[in-house]
């Protein structure tokens, strides 16, 4: 199954949306209770960075069988300094992402946490992808 | 502990009650920074936060939190409600201070997720 998102960012009103919905349809397909929470805590951190954090963006979700891979493409400032970025505690949010409750610095970390693979990639000026794969079975 | 007890003892009301939703809990994290709340891993959790906004719900939904005490007199929007009660999510009010919900409802039993 493939399902494609679009994600404005600066729009937080709408944060979570796609994620909200991922998750469902993950309920769906008969995947262990636990491991749907930690992919959606996963994608809901990647969703909020590219509303945070860059201009617009898509995620891209693939189930089948054996698996759940996500990616996050992105159009936005990029991350000039990625293993900087992974460390818990570095932000460059703004005063805005903190009254939402994000701009801590956990987002990546965390999503590295709850994932079997995690990947970011990065040019500066033009964008960042973040993939996250879980393995189901 | 359930929603209904929790709101009697920070002097609160129960404003949302999800659909089948659990509304007993042993245990409580408070804090503002959602980020922090989606690293716990716990189950039966309360969330004890000043953060009323569509984050707090969305963080609920994706951690799996079935229940939230809003402090300091912070409602949440009808839409905030709308998704709460969709997701199962129940809601209490109360105008104490975080330090003073959490030292209330830590004296009636309820533990620390760490
Ligand atoms: N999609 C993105 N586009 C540009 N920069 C990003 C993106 N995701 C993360 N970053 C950078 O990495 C930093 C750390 O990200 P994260 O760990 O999620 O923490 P936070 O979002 O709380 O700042 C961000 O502050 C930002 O500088
Ligand atoms: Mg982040």
């Amino acid at each position: 199954m493939e399902l494609e998102y679009s994600i404005e960012g600066g729009d937080f009103s709408k944060a979570g949306l796609a994620s909200s919905e991922v998750k469902k349809i993950l309920k769906q397909v008969n995947i262990k209770p636990e491991i749907i929470k930690r992919i959606a805590v996963a994608m809901y951190e990647a969703e909020v960075n590219v509303v945070a954090h860059a201009y617009q963006g898509k995620m891209l979700v693939n189930i089948d069988p054996s698996k759940v891979y996500i990616r996050f493409e992105d159009e936005g400032p990029g991350i000039e300094n990625i293993d900087q970025a992974m460390q818990e505690g570095f932000s460059t949010a703004s005063e805005a992402v903190r009254q939402m409750g994000f701009g801590a610095g956990m987002g990546l970390p965390n999503m590295k946490k709850n994932v079997d693979e995690f990947f970011v990639g990065s040019v500066v000026g033009k964008g960042t992808t973040v993939e996250l794969t879980t393995y189901i079975k | 502990m359930d929603i209904f007890e929790i709101a009697k003892q920070v002097e609160g009301s129960v404003i949302c009650q999800g659909n089948n939703s659990e509304i007993s809990v042993n245990r409580a994290f408070a804090s503002d920074l959602m980020s922090d709340v989606l690293t716990l891993s716990t189950d039966s959790l309360l969330l004890i936060t000043g953060l009323a906004n569509m984050q707090t719900i969305r963080t609920a939904e994706m951690a799996d939190i079935k229940n939230i005490l809003f402090v300091r007199n912070k409602k949440p929007t009808t839409e905030m409600l709308a998704i709460a009660r969709q997701e199962g999510i129940n809601i209490i009010t109360c105008s104490k201070s975080m330090f003073a919900a959490c030292s209330i409802l830590h004296g009636a039993g309820i533990k620390p997720v760490y």
